[in-house]
């Protein structure tokens, strides 16, 4: 007798569902078993990265401000993965973005008027979107793997920022420090509850996933990029062109991102330095898996992941745990989903050892 | 006196250009099979930190070397259980694995921070390497001969044996590899540790040699040149060699540009340089006529299940 | 927002019965002073933020259970930082320490809507009624660096890995390199700039350039010790940066200017306390212990040893002043004239090197 694994016919709904629920419970288990192994205060540990956060209204605001760039480029990169275009370069597109919408506020410093900020912000998604043409381009022309040069791109953009807040951008009231000048008030995003962090961009990132969701479920477009997701060749008989698709979800993913990159710098940030990409182009790509690629389940994801960053930090001053246990958490979290994520596709069967099983997996 | 100067140069390329070398032979090697693990410099953390653990409790740097493989290829061993046996995204999963061994490497370490690792010997006797030319040929240690055999070593595997041939072919073209009897999954499983292993002890190499001793993300961002090394290479393990020297060359020559008082374009523009060369190098391979087997393997990245 | 201001409003009122009642009052002797603080780097990085928790740990150690301190490590400058600082005000801390420059606007954002709850940000030039500014005197540190290089070094010329040409940077180039030459007219500083905090392998390839180009004493304005084990490995001398170096390299390093906030921490704390704490802009130096010399290594000679001593009872007693015209700037202009002293303001604006520093 053995065991194999085989796919389910039909994937299971309820299990479906269950699996991230499962999976943030299998992190706290073995998260706490961990921690307390290393001599900390395990349960405590889980209870504050997980659920404190929640708990607190007042680290509200906080959860919508740290998602908010997460929901948005995981929901534009949602597009290109589920059509088998595998943009990873959501970090320099994002970077990019905010150079282009920068540039936009710089050159309008001396000026006033509504129309700056929107400017800005078109002028960060056109940015993210050209910087993301450049792997289309490749990918279709040549036939370069957009997974590796989007991904040599992002430490392009880096060092493209870094020229230019040490260099041409470098505000001249700053004491050498590496950083552009701060914006105007009409280049930076309104609150939108008075007297809090929340800013306009938290809304917007929102709204961009509840239209994406429409997006995938009733346009062409959405059903363009699933079929040719899931089955190339049929794909090409509805008369879609894969390369087209590549176009269209590459762009998309890169003005998500670039729009995204404007919004955190026209934002919180209210500026650029040299610190302002954070790896959120990378921490996005985990979001959308943890959301599974689908809209609501990456804004709930980054909502999670939001979480997780927060609740880091207040385990931090309450149970003393290390800053670095929250990316232990949070990778913990995405292993156990991929673990969890196999029960909802795959089933475990005894089996009969065959003859003529040579081949397959033990 | 102008030799010497040359001499040190070349010395400190050689230097920077070893864990680079290390780490992408490994990632080499995983991605010729098919899988692309992004977590290299998760995995290098990994294995910087139990060098340093492991010399800075027992004296013994071959012990310490052999942790930081270890620990190198337990990390691997994590990311092929997902993506190999529960066919998780190989993307996500390296990026996670990268977040995860950052995160390790800093709560394991924290007890060891800032402590004089005692430092790799050279391998020949110092007489041998009194000369400032014989030094450039006899004046390391151990990891550099390693990791240059190990190139070596590995353009033979890949070209002249048949498990090579085999690696090879499951990258290429895992169903009928699989049609042929082979066992892709394991083959898989074999690389991606081998990986793992190397990039453990590219790690290593910062703890035991480069900087001998340990701080929190001791390796800054080298896993990441590491993987645009393995592209630039075009996947042969000679060009990589190649590439390793010309990488760690571009950073030396930065800064002895400097110390010499040149600065003859944006730091930034050199800093970039190896990401525009590697994305310049792979569009040639790509779009021009160049042997197949100077592009990406076939179903890099791509999961595979056996449906027999 | 609401709730927020209540439990300020409540902590607020405790804070300020305890300020009248001052030290020992009932209210203060049930609740010890919480204090928050606010790292860039990890406290594992054996360098700028490892000092800052040292600084912490003193604090813990001198007002045992009337203090009870809390941190957050690696926090990223930007938001984050916001949030963090906004985190410790509504968990109750009444003194809160944003230890990096790059945290000074949120620290003043922040402030604003914690009226009662009293910041300090250091290294940063914005200050406000509840936001008080501290900074180290580092130059002091690269005062004595100076004259011990240049006594020691054979070729006259020293290797400095630095990091970004901000005032604080030049400053210390600056006073390092005038220190050397009065003790040798032609000492020469060779600057790398890294344009990094922290980047070992980096850092010790741009130390390898240094010594290539006959630099045979190393100095850093970067946070890791790799430029002085790469000093040791060639036979050569340095000086440790931020934290005592010697355990990393205890051939090479000279010595090192140690970071020691502990004693301004301790002092702020008990200010507030006692419900002194007032708004200001601290500058201390070794006169205040905020600066301190570690210990000397096998390299310092006895000559060395006694140089340093005097100089450092000199600067203690507000007898040396980082630079003292005429001083000219690498173009030949007069930047100090003859006679006159660097002022705070001079040094902290600065963006001009002395004669003799390179690259």
């Amino acid at each position: 007798m053995a065991w194999r694994i085989e796919p389910r016919a039909e994937r299971s709904r309820a299990l479906d569902l269950a699996a991230p629920a499962l999976a943030v419970a299998a992190t706290i288990v073995i998260g706490s078993l961990v921690f307390s192994a290393l001599g900390y205060d395990g349960l405590g540990a889980a209870r504050e990265i997980f659920l404190s956060p929640l708990a607190d209204p007042q680290r509200w605001p906080d959860l919508g401000v740290k998602s908010a760039p997460l929901v948005l480029i995981a929901v534009g990169l949602s597009f290109g993965f589920r059509a088998n275009v595998w943009n990873i370069g959501a970090e320099g597109q994002y970077v990019v973005g905010a150079i282009a919408g920068t540039g936009v506020a710089l050159a309008a410093y001396d000026m006033a008027g509504y129309w700056i900020l929107p400017a800005m912000l078109v002028a960060g998604a056109l940015g993210g979107a050209a910087y993301a043409a450049i792997p289309a381009l490749l990918r279709t022309r040549f036939k370069v793997s957009e997974i590796l040069s989007s991904l040599m791109l992002s430490y392009v953009a880096l060092q493209l920022l870094y020229f230019l807040v040490r260099g041409p951008w470098r505000d001249p009231q700053g004491y050498n420090f590496p950083q552009t000048r701060t914006f105007t008030d009409w280049e930076t995003l309104p609150a939108v509850v008075p007297g809090t962090v929340l800013h306009l961009g938290v809304p917007i990132a929102f709204l961009a996933a509840f239209l994406a969701w429409i997006v995938l479920r009733a346009t062409v477009l959405g059903f363009e990029v699933r079929v040719v997701g899931l089955a190339p060749a049929a794909a090409r008989y509805a008369g879609f062109e894969a390369d087209r698709t590549a176009w269209r979800t590459m762009l998309a993913g890169g003005a998500f991102a670039g729009l995204a990159g404007i919004l955190e710098a026209a934002g919180p940030f209210g500026q650029l330095t040299p610190q302002f990409p954070q790896g959120y182009g990378y921490v996005a790509i985990i979001v959308a898996f943890l959301g599974r690629l689908h809209p609501l389940g990456i804004a709930l994801a980054g909502i999670v992941m939001a979480v997780s960053y927060v609740g880091g930090e207040t385990a931090q001053t309450t149970v003393g745990l290390p800053g670095a246990a929250a990316g232990v958490f949070q990778a913990l979290m995405l292993f156990c989903l991929l673990a969890v994520d196999m029960a909802t596709r795959y089933r475990l069967r005894r089996v009969a050892p065959a003859p003529s099983a040579a081949g397959a997996r033990p | 006196m102008n030799a010497t100067i040359v001499v040190s140069i070349a010395m400190s390329i050689v230097a920077a250009a070893t864990p680079l070398l290390l780490a992408a032979l490994g990632e080499l090697v995983a991605e010729k099979s098919g899988t692309l693990n992004l977590g290299v410099e998760g995995m290098m953390l990994l294995g910087a930190v139990s060098a340093a653990i492991v010399a800075l409790t027992t004296g013994d740097l071959w012990l310490a070397a052999g942790a930081a493989a270890l620990a190198g290829a337990l990390g691997a061993g994590l990311f092929a259980v997902l993506t190999l046996s529960l066919t998780a995204n190989q993307v996500a999963t390296g990026l996670a694995l990268t977040i995860f061994g950052q995160g390790v490497s800093s709560l394991v370490g924290k007890d060891f921070v800032g402590r004089e690792v005692h430092r790799l010997p050279e391998v020949f006797p110092a007489a041998l390497a009194e000369h400032p030319l014989a030094r450039v040929l006899f004046g390391y240690d151990a990891f550099v001969y390693f990791s240059v055999a190990a190139a070596l070593a590995v353009a033979w595997f890949l070209s002249r044996t048949r498990a090579g041939l085999v690696l090879r072919a499951v990258g290429e073209g895992d169903s009928s590899a699989h049609a042929l009897g082979y066992r892709v999954i394991a083959v898989r499983y074999g690389a991606s540790l081998f990986g793992g292993a190397m990039a453990g002890l590219a790690g290593a190499y910062f703890s035991l040699s480069l900087t001998p001793t340990w701080a929190v993300g001791l390796t800054a961002g080298r896993g990441w040149i590491a993987l645009a090394l393995v592209t630039f290479s075009g996947w042969r393990p000679g060009r990589l060699l190649f590439g390793a020297y010309l990488f760690g060359a571009m950073m030396i020559f930065e800064l002895q540009a400097k110390a010499f008082g040149l600065t003859l374009v944006p730091p930034e523009a050199l800093a970039m340089a190896p990401y525009l060369a590697t994305i310049a190098a792979l569009t040639i391979i790509s779009a021009g006529r160049a042997g197949a087997n100077l592009r990406a393997p076939a179903c890099l990245g791509k999961p595979f299940r056996a449906t027999a | 927002m609401g709730m927020k201001m209540d439990r300020r409003g409540f902590i607020g009122a405790a804070g300020a019965a305890a300020a009248t009642a001052a030290i020992g009052g009932p209210a203060r002797a049930a609740a010890p002073l919480k204090v928050g603080f606010v790292y860039t780097g990890p406290i594992g990085d054996g360098g700028y933020t490892f000092q800052h928790n040292l600084g912490r740990l003193a604090l813990d150690k001198a007002l045992g259970t009337a203090v009870k301190t809390s941190f957050v490590e690696n926090v990223a400058e930007g938001p984050d930082a916001e949030r963090v600082i906004r985190q410790l005000a509504q968990a109750g801390n009444e003194l809160i320490f944003t230890t990096s420059f790059g945290f000074m606007d949120q620290t003043i954002k922040v402030a604003k809507a914690f009226p009662k709850v009293h910041f300090e940000h250091a290294t940063g030039y914005k200050r406000a009624p509840n936001v008080a500014t501290y900074n180290a005197r580092f130059y002091q540190g690269r005062q004595v660096q100076g004259q011990i290089a240049a006594m020691l070094s054979k070729s006259g010329k020293a290797g400095y890995i630095a990091s970004f040409p901000i005032p604080e940077v030049v400053m210390g180039i600056n006073a390092f390199t005038v220190a050397a030459r009065k003790v040798n007219p032609k000492f020469v500083t060779k600057v790398i700039w890294v344009n990094t905090w922290y980047d070992p392998a980096k850092e010790a390839d741009a130390a390898k350039a240094l010594m290539d180009q006959g630099c045979d004493v190393m100095c850093q304005h970067t946070d890791s010790v790799a430029p002085l084990q790469a000093a040791q490995t060639r036979g050569i001398v340095g000086f440790g940066q931020s934290s005592d170096m010697s355990k990393a390299a205890p051939k090479a390093c000279l010595t090192s200017t140690v970071d020691s906030w502990g004693p301004y921490y301790i002092r702020r704390a008990k200010e507030q306390i006692a419900g002194a704490w007032k708004s200001a802009d601290t500058w201390g130096g070794m006169a205040a212990g905020m600066v301190t010399l570690g210990a000397y290594g096998p390299g310092m000679t006895a000559d060395a040893k006694a140089a340093a001593d005097k100089i450092v009872a000199e600067i203690k007693a507000h007898k040396l002043p980082a630079m003292v015209g005429p001083i000219k700037d690498r173009t030949g202009v007069v930047k100090i004239a003859a006679g006159a002293k660097a002022e705070d303001k001079d040094l902290l604006g600065m963006n001009w090197y002395v004669e003799g520093v390179e690259g």
